[in-house]
């Protein structure tokens, strides 16, 4: 990656330059031009702009497009839902407040959803090249070309990719066509009509560009969009794959690999942890159900056992609570079981690792500055704690340096809870619980705004989200979570961009060693914990402690 | 400003084409000429008539048919309509349900302790398996029903069981429409 965002010479050169060049021609870019950070950023919100209005528009007339099937497509695509989902899609949220198969025409999900993962995945990555370049250069005010960056996220990493992943998964059983819904007639005499589609093409972008909103409305746990225990293993590979990466992308381009090695190992550390956590709740199952008489759920050679509801028996607890482990850290939201019916401690897990900000992997692009924020913040506090002006990768965290990473820790629960607490206090928000209510129904709420925050679009499916009231709220939370982000980031990288680097000073605490990585993952779940325990212990905690 | 303004739109409109129009080509031609079956859903005839499709489960009712797990997609395993019950587990009306399950299954197999899966509902609502130990507890009911003996159930069973996906990931499970028609084949329902 580090290649391809750096202008090196790479295998799929001879095949994607021309068209490289090609599109530069065709959309008047100048690819040669650097931008600042206000002009980066400028170009990143228009474009987003741009392919939310494309997509509001595409979904409103989706019925005078091809492949719409009335008979089925029964949900109406009223202006709020539209709006709501053009965003959600455009700031890879995808938050899922209408349906697949009983809202989206074909042309909708392809022409408009898909392309839509595939440019919000390219444009979070290059925010982040952009990000890290703000640390890799020096006395510049210049971040790089979004444009160029855009593109060639798009030509060389995305788009190669999910050709080939989309093959695999169709191999595996995931449907590629254009048919309308197939009848069949059961074995006994029942008529059912299976909603198929071009499934395949999206389910791969979806995962690599951690977006996640499903071809169906039960996502990842649908046979069609995910036949295969490996079908399942592909596509959480594809979510961690670039995330990952970028770590070692970082490490390269700043020219200090072991820097981007800790940030790996920090995030490793919180992705087992979860793993383990949330594995040992489901598997233990549900206490509620393990008091009826005559039901077996304990784990044996003929089954899995554990908390079963909204679990599929060939994922069962292991690749269901490592779907949730993985989706929920990797900003994707594309899971395989139904987190609504977890036990609260299981469901409490997805909801600690979005409320954390997306620093486990994390989204395309965005998970890498995030995690670099938390860091700044670890050297912030470390700074004050030994009375040392903080300073990363040889650049100082002065005054205006640290109010914009404040900036970026404040946005969290300055949308979250306030929303949350309005949808709590009014009926519009009470009226969306229509499947679960008491301590429940608020976790429901909570992890609605949490995950439209983390741009994760993962829910507590019990929620009614589909309503005015839900539609305008978490698209301003999710625009919140992308641009309240991405902004000061940029701001960030363009004030350090116009630093000298300092050699490494003996004053300065080693970022590249254990101890900071340690400190790193203090740091993100002090912040974290002081931010939102207060809600995490009326909802799972609480709902934990009654369960028994 | 206006510059950045006019290459979105553009950019918007050519990634469009390429994206929403040229790469779905690609990949839909590839995936009909490479892999036919799958990319069309991996649907099941019998008697020149579509029944289903391998991955997507169905209901069954009577009592020679091995079941599948509670569906709440639709008003039941309807394959246009996914969805899990979405009840959180403290929820009493989810406590109740399963409780109902338990008590009906006690009816097919007295004694014999209920797997989980076969009394909890999935999260798709079309899940096409179920674990080996519900396919087990039905033995004796198909067995009875259909006039066999059931060892002979247990074989039929034991061919549509999978194993891990190459020995390791994912859990054993059992196909209950392919079983079923394998089991009308050989022994018909009187």
């Amino acid at each position: 990656m580090a290649s391809v965002f750096s202008r090196e010479r790479t295998l799929l050169d001879p095949f994607l330059c021309p068209i490289e060049k090609l599109i530069y021609r065709a959309t008047r870019v100048a690819p040669h031009e650097e931008m600042d950070w206000k002009e980066y950023a400028t170009a990143f919100i228009f474009f987003g702009l741009v392919g939310t209005l494309l997509l509001y528009f595409l979904m409103r007339l989706q019925r005078f497009l091809p492949w719409f099937f009335g008979a089925y497509q029964t949900t109406p695509m009223t202006p709020d839902l539209a709006i709501n989902t053009a965003i959600s899609f455009s700031t890879t949220t995808t938050w899922q407040a209408y349906g697949g198969e009983t809202t989206m025409s074909y042309a909708s999900q392809i022409a408009g959803l898909m392309v839509q993962n595939f440019l919000a995945g390219a444009s979070g990555l290059a925010v982040g090249v952009a990000f890290i370049r703000g640390f890799a250069r020096e006395r510049t005010d210049k971040l790089g070309n979004f444009w160029v960056d855009m593109t060639r996220a798009l030509l060389w990493i995305l788009l190669p990719l999910s050709l080939v992943g989309s093959l695999l998964l169709v191999w595996q059983g995931v449907p590629m066509n254009w048919h309308e819904y197939t009848r069949a007639t059961t074995l006994e005499g029942a008529r059912q009509t299976i909603a198929q589609g071009p499934v395949a093409a999206l389910e791969f972008i979806k995962n690599l560009g951690t977006n996640g909103g499903g071809f169906f409305n039960a996502n990842g746990a649908h046979p069609f969009e995910n036949p295969t225990p490996f079908s399942n293993f592909l596509e959480m590979l594809t979510i961690v794959l670039l995330p990952a990466a970028f770590t070692y992308t970082f490490g390269r381009m700043i020219g200090q690999t072991r820097q981007g090695w800790v940030l790996f190992c920090a995030m490793v550390l919180l992705f087992v942890s979860g793993l383990l956590l949330c594995g040992r709740a489901e598997q233990r199952g549900n206490p509620r159900l393990e008091k009826i008489a005559g039901l077996s759920a304990r784990a044996g050679a003929k089954q899995a056992g554990g908390n079963m509801e909204g679990k599929e028996v060939r994922f069962s607890i292991g690749a269901s609570v490592l779907t949730a482990v993985v989706t929920s850290n990797g900003a994707t939201g594309s899971t395989n079981s139904q987190h609504d019916s977890y036990v609260p401690l299981g469901g409490a897990i997805p909801l600690v690792n979005m409320l954390l900000g997306e620093i486990v992997f994390g989204g395309l692009g965005t998970g890498l500055y995030s995690i670099v924020m938390v860091a700044l913040v670890a050297l912030i506090l470390g700074g004050l704690m030994v009375g040392r002006m903080p300073e990363y990768l040889g650049k100082k965290i002065g005054p205006l340096e640290t109010k914009f990473v404040t900036l970026y820790v404040l946005a969290c629960p300055l949308l979250v809870l306030p929303s949350t607490a309005v949808a709590l206090r009014t009926r519009a928000g009470l009226a969306g619980l229509v499947t679960n209510t008491g301590v429940h129904g608020f976790t429901e709420i909570f992890y609605a705004f949490a995950s439209c925050f983390a741009n994760n679009g993962q829910s507590f499916a019990g929620l009614n989200a589909n309503s005015a009231f839900y539609n305008t709220t978490t698209a301003i939370v999710m625009m919140g979570g992308r641009f309240a982000l991405a902004i000061p980031a940029l701001a960030l990288a363009g004030l350090v961009a116009g630093q000298i680097r300092r050699q490494e000073t003996s004053n300065a605490v080693p970022t590249d060693a254990f101890l900071f990585g340690g400190l790193l993952v203090a740091t993100a779940l002090i912040v974290g914990g002081l931010s939102f325990f207060p809600a995490i212990s009326l909802g799972p905690i609480l709902e934990h402690l009654i369960s028994r | 400003m206006k510059k950045n303004l006019l290459i979105s739109v553009w950019m918007t409109l050519v990634t469009t084409v390429l994206l929403g129009i040229l790469y779905p080509l690609v990949v839909t031609g590839l995936a009909q000429v490479l892999f036919p079956r799958q990319a069309n859903g991996e649907l099941i005839q019998a008697n020149g008539k579509i029944v289903g499709s391998r991955l997507i489960g169905q209901p069954f009712t009577a009592a020679g048919y091995f079941h599948s797990r509670p569906s709440n997609a639709g008003t039941g395993y309807d394959a246009a309509n996914s969805s899990g019950s979405n009840l959180g587990p403290t929820n009493k009306a989810l406590i109740d349900r399963v409780a109902a399950s338990v008590e009906a299954a006690k009816t097919e197999n007295p004694g014999a302790p209920i797997p989980v899966d076969y009394v909890t509902a999935s999260g798709s609502g079309l899940d096409p398996h179920i674990s080996p130990a519900t396919a087990e507890f039905q033995v004796p009911r198909v067995a009875r029903v259909r006039g066999m003996s059931e060892a002979d159930v247990r074989a039929v069973v034991a061919k549509h069981t999978e194993g891990r996906q190459f020995g390791f990931l994912g859990e054993p499970r059992v196909n209950v429409l392919e079983l079923n028609l394998e089991l009308d084949a050989t022994h018909p329902l009187r």
